[in-house]
């Protein structure tokens, strides 16, 4: 039988080995489980990594899958911080991408870096206001966002259906469902062979990091988020702040929707996202709400993703392995938080004969 | 026959860093009435948490009737016979008072309402309580609901009875009530512990009294002939000066003028109605009332948090209606507010020292960015001005003790040279030593000519303490009164909704 | 009047899976625990259900199985949100990635296989005697299958449980207010461990009358959101599970009205109809938070408990 306390508060460098234990505890339960389906798990792992890194181009479709997913829990973080669940990063995504293509089907003689920045700054603001829509009603009425964001996630996912298969749909491509292919102008420029993305994933890691300890709006949402009561009685418009701190979270989520449209779809899609936006939570919580730990954390879920699907065809493993593997981490990094909050001890249960020494 | 009802053998429990019980051994006696006294923060309350189920001690026994008693829930503790009165009362308010007495009992599957009403009408009417089972708990006065717990617990069986500080929240007039049925209970055998600190309640009502300080057991003294005096050297553990001094100091000109203000709740109720007063430059205003009379709600409505639906504040003559925090600020007005949750509203728990320093001043501050230079500095002025007791300025204030969450907060909200300060409750939980350092650091401010507005609960320190008092009673004015003129009685009718003319025409 | 009849009781169909998750989620938050994984606990019952009902052939079995997967996906969030005190709603998030990958990687081999006789057999509609010769209403609900009934029954059940039994009573003191129900030796943890499991069978079983009885074959990812409506579809009923009866059936007529509308030949995109149940879960949600007399449900929801906390 174990007593469970408070604890006074742990080192951080404590804290930060049992998260890293939490998630090797959960690689040895999942390996328990590749077992239990007839595989060798170290074999797993390892091919895994292969399809990761086993050759320059793999390396670099790790990294690509990387950059959305680091911008998006960037993103999300944004409005976590301030408890505003925004689970819409998904929709915010789609809505982004539409705002962009609109622009890059419409206006495709433009300079590239004009119209490639007009797609930027218009998805950036579509995404912004397709989460601002849930917070105005959050801030006014309190309305549930959780659900508000949800839901605004399948509604723009049928919009893009719907325009896939209706008035966007290419008469070029023989009755086949899909929006016309990008223009070269329309698409992101490539350093180091890898679209420019993985500088702006960089540029907004820092640039988040800088909002949440250097500047007011920063100081604001953090303490939005401890307690609104407070940031009230400090004199803080907190309707204001929410809107604004919730239109930046939606304008990065809107962000990866142009990237991925221009850079690696060349087109607008609705199987664009496929996720992106959730996984983004787990990644932004796994962060523990730290700007500067997300590229990390980002990339080595890119590698449970990119090793899922590359065991897939090595092993028949089908690829929703890889979000059961992502369940299983957030669970197990969920419950490390438990001890690095509480204690435990064992009871002494001599009054009533001990088993226990 | 032993006559011990109930043992505490050697309980330690430790909290963090903090020996809140250390070693306590102490023993209860069947069909008295047992006091623990000892200042905020002794292990009275912990100690009695432990027995009842609340809390685990991290070594000690427990031995109740002689044997010895695991106690690992509440539920164990009600299967020993011994219930808790909470400080925060434990009732579901959604709840009527019949659900609330049977949640948790065994009995049929369906509930049997008329049997049930029945045994609860029977079990008032031999304590002699007045209350509807069907009522819910939310329409209750805090005087009813701590009857209702009362009830609750008997009607399980106790019969050892622990109440928390049950008097904090009543009228003197209720107080006596409460301590009929506290005889009423030890006509009947049971074991009453009473956890306070009010010595003339002690002495009133205990046969004995054990004293606890710092978590540490002192002595247990039986109820004849004691000196109150014997009892707080006891308390204290040196002979310190207790007296609450009143600055004398020649007021000036109204610096708050309220005028007829009505505010609502969230359940669109009166929360103050028609509320009228004004207070003085260099004097303190006491606010007396049952809790819950509409002192939060004042409290919010002068510093712009509440909605004020009608009347005016004028602060200088200029009118605060209708303007937010920050909109009040810029006006140039300055006005410090310590609001009775500190840690939930007047601080960021997690947050350091400098940061919560910020809070403050960071909207002086030009641009979008940030620094934390200056506050840093204040932060460590604050730190050595107050001794305030923490390991740096970057320590996370809710690791500190709750006098030192205090100083923070409070000298925070001093360094900004207001010329008003309301406080709300702003030694509550604290111990003597850091409640006399709050004392004369409003002292201080008041004979700067600064105005103070003290809500208090306890009657003596704010008649003491203040200059004039006014009270509550569910959002009204019902006096206010000179405090060196009023007696406790005559707080305690008017508390409990008597207008002051009539009350003092009684006289 | 007749297309009218034949519509709502389609809708009823529709409705019935979003009834027994409406009420799952409620037993659920009842006891103070928000649990966001509903879509997730559809899914791992829907998969379960299908895969024991395609291997054993057995209508009992696949809904036992559907209900015990489920209740795997509810110990976890309990064990998680109750044991541990971890935060609910991204433990919630959690439960729903892992059920999405349990269904997806369950199902990877079903994709398109279809149940046996039997289950057509025992899930036809049930024409219930007298009731079924009301006018008008008779037909929309007294002449469907055995698991809408179980449905309704159980939404009358839950009704009876929390506003005449000791059980029921306790269990809302737990969600109103944890540390008194533990003062008056209400064992905290095991109500919570208790409703939850159960609520995460009820949902378990809205995923499987998907899989085995309205579709009824394997898809991948059947529920399509439900389990989020579901979400907003217990803040509509105010925490009552009678009422969750009457939210349930409106969106299952949403869930269906694009099809219809089609079979009348009215030229809009079936995509944007799609839309519709999401657009009005949002209106519902908005309608709910600006009402006045709106209850914000159990007061000690989604808040971890902790005896000790000081």
């Amino acid at each position: 039988m174990f007593r469970i306390s408070k604890r006074a508060e742990m080192k951080r460098t404590h804290q930060g080995l049992v998260r890293i234990a939490a998630i090797l505890v959960s690689l040895v339960a999942m390996s328990g489980w590749i077992v239990a389906i007839g595989h060798n798990p170290l074999m797993v792992y390892k091919a895994m990594l292969d399809g990761c890194f086993g050759s320059t181009y793999r390396v670099l479709e790790t990294i690509k899958y990387t950059i959305p997913l680091g911008l998006a829990a960037l993103g999300v973080m944004l409005a976590f911080k301030m408890k505003f669940w925004n689970i819409g990063g998904e929709g915010q995504i789609l809505m982004g991408a539409f705002a962009a293509t609109y622009f890059a089907l419409n206006f495709s003689d433009m300079p590239k870096t004009a119209l490639l920045l007009l797609m930027m700054i218009s998805a950036m603001i579509m995404g912004g206001l397709w989460s601002l829509i849930p917070a105005i009603f959050k801030v006014s009425f309190g309305t549930n966002e959780t659900v508000f964001t949800l839901m605004l996630n399948y509604i723009a996912l049928k919009y893009i259906i719907y325009l896939q298969y209706g008035p966007w749909k290419d008469p070029m491509a023989f009755g086949f469902p899909k929006i016309p292919n990008f223009s070269d102008n329309a698409i992101l420029p490539k350093v180091f062979g890898l679209h420019i993305g993985w500088i702006i994933l960089l540029l907004a890691t820092v640039v988040v990091y800088v909002i949440f300890h250097h500047t007011k709006i920063g100081f604001e949402i953090a303490v939005i988020g401890e307690s609104e009561n407070t940031a009230k009685y400090a004199g803080m418009t907190v309707r204001r702040t929410v809107m604004k701190a919730v239109f930046l979270s939606g304008g990065l989520c809107g962000l990866v929707g142009m990237i991925q449209a221009s850079a690696v779809s060349n087109t607008l899609t609705f199987e664009l996202s496929s996720g992106i936006g959730y996984d983004a939570i787990i990644v932004a919580w796994l962060s523990n709400m730290n700007p500067m730990m997300v590229p990390l954390v980002a990339f080595l879920f890119a590698i449970l993703s990119q090793g899922a699907s590359f065991i897939q065809t090595a092993f028949q493993i089908p690829q929703s392995a890889a979000e059961i593997i992502q369940g299983m981490i957030l669970i197990f990094a969920l419950s490390a938080e438990f001890f690095i909050r509480y204690k435990l001890s064992l009871v002494d249960r001599s009054a009533k004969g001990g088993q226990h020494a | 026959m032993n006559e011990k009802v109930v043992e505490l053998k050697g309980i330690t429990k430790v909290f963090g860093t903090v020996r809140a019980s250390d070693n306590i051994t102490v023993s209860f006696n069947y069909g008295e009435v047992h006091s623990l006294l000892g200042e905020n923060g002794a292990g009275k309350s912990t100690l009695m948490n432990i027995l009842c189920g609340i809390y685990q001690p991290d070594s000690g026994e427990i031995i109740i009737r002689g044997e010895r008693a695991i106690v690992r829930s509440p539920r164990d503790a009600i299967s020993h016979g011994v219930g808790m009165i909470h400080q925060h009362l434990k009732l579901v308010e959604d709840h009527t008072v019949l659900e609330n007495m049977i949640a948790g009992q065994k009995g049929s599957f369906f509930i049997r309402k008329s049997k049930l009403e029945a045994e609860i009408r029977a079990l008032c009417d031999h304590y002699d309580i007045q209350v509807d089972p069907n009522t819910k708990i939310k329409d209750l006065s805090i005087a009813e609901k701590q009857r209702v717990e009362i009830l609750k617990v008997l009607y399980r069986g106790a019969r050892i009875l622990i109440l928390d500080e049950p008097t904090a929240v009543l009228t003197p007039q209720e107080t006596q009530n409460l301590f009929k049925i506290i005889k009423k209970m030890r006509e009947d055998n049971c074991t009453i512990l009473i956890i306070t600190h009010k010595l003339d309640e002690v002495l009133e009502i205990s046969d004995r009294i054990t004293v606890l300080r710092k978590g540490k057991y002192i002595d247990t003294l039986i109820n004849e002939n004691l000196e109150p005096r014997t009892l707080t050297d006891k308390m204290v553990g040196k002979s310190t000066n207790l007296e609450i001094v009143r600055e004398e100091v020649k007021p000036g000109d109204n610096i708050l003028e309220v005028s007829k203000i009505v505010v609502y709740n969230h359940e669109n109720a009166h929360a103050l109605f028609d509320v009228s007063f004004s207070v003085k430059k260099g004097e303190i205003l006491g606010v007396a009332g049952v809790a819950g009379s509409g002192q939060k709600e004042l409290c919010e409505a002068i510093a712009g948090l509440q909605r004020v639906t009608e009347g005016s504040i004028r602060f200088n003559g200029e009118d605060l209606v209708g303007k937010t925090p920050r909109k009040i600020i810029d006006m140039g007005i300055s006005m410090s507010f310590v609001p009775e949750d500190r840690l939930g509203m007047g601080l960021v728990s997690s947050m350091d020292i400098t940061d919560n320093v910020l809070l403050k001043e960071y909207n002086r501050q030009h641009g979008v960015f940030l620094s934390r230079k200056e506050a840093k500095k204040q932060a460590l002025d604050l730190v050595d001005k107050l001794s305030i007791d923490t390991p740096s300025v970057d320590t996370a204030v809710r690791l500190l003790s709750g006098g030192n969450i205090q100083k923070v907060l409070l000298g925070r909200e001093i360094e900004t040279q207001p010329e008003l300060i309301i406080t709300a409750y702003p030694v509550r939980g604290l111990d003597v030593g850091s409640a006399h350092k709050v004392y004369d650091l409003l002292n201080v401010q008041k004979q700067k000519g600064v105005g103070v507005i003290f809500v208090g609960e306890d009657l003596d320190v704010l008649r003491a303490f203040c200059d004039r008092i006014m009270v509550l009673c569910n959002g009204k004015v019902t006096g206010i009164v000179d405090a060196d003129k009023v007696s406790r009685e005559d707080l305690g009718y008017m508390m409990a909704g008597r207008h002051m003319d009539e009350v003092m025409a009684d006289v | 009047m007749l297309s009218l009849i034949v519509f709502l009781h389609a809708a009823v169909q529709a409705g019935t899976p979003l009834l027994f998750a409406t009420i799952g989620e409620i037993v659920t938050e009842k006891v103070g625990n928000l649990n966001l994984g509903v879509e997730g606990l559809m899914l791992m019952g829907a998969v379960g259900g299908f895969m024991a009902g395609y291997h054993s052939g057995s209508p009992l079995v696949a809904i036992i199985v559907a209900a015990l997967t489920a209740m795997i996906g509810g110990w976890i969030y309990a064990f998680l949100t109750v044991t541990l005190r971890a935060n609910q709603v991204v433990t919630g998030l959690a439960i729903t990635i892992l059920g999405t990958g349990i269904s997806g990687f369950l199902g990877q081999s079903l994709v398109g296989e279809v149940l046996p006789k039997s289950f057509t057999n025992v899930f036809k509609p049930l024409s219930i005697p007298i009731l079924n010769k009301i006018p008008f209403f008779g037909h929309v609900f007294f002449n469907q299958n055995l698991f809408v009934y179980l449905g309704f029954i159980a939404a009358i059940l839950l009704t009876v449980y929390y506003k005449y039994t000791r059980l029921g009573l306790n269990a809302k003191a737990v969600g109103e207010n944890p540390y008194a129900a533990d003062a008056n030796g209400i064992d905290v943890s095991r109500y919570k461990y208790a409703h939850i499991l159960l609520g995460s069978a009820l949902c378990g079983l809205g995923g499987a009358y998907l899989s085995l009885v309205y579709i009824p074959a394997w898809q991948e990812n059947v529920t399509a959101g439900r389990g989020w409506i579901a979400v907003a579809l217990v803040i509509f009923s105010m925490w009552h599970p009678s009422r969750a009866i009457l939210g349930a059936f409106v969106f299952g007529g949403l869930d269906i009205v694009g099809f219809r509308l089609q079979e009348l030949n009215i030229s809009i995109s079936q995509y944007l109809i799609d839309m519709l149940p999401y657009l009005v879960t949002i209106l519902v949600l908005i309608f709910n938070s600006v009402r006045k007399d709106f209850v914000a449900g159990p007061k000690a929801l989604s808040v971890s408990y902790f005896r000790e906390e000081r």
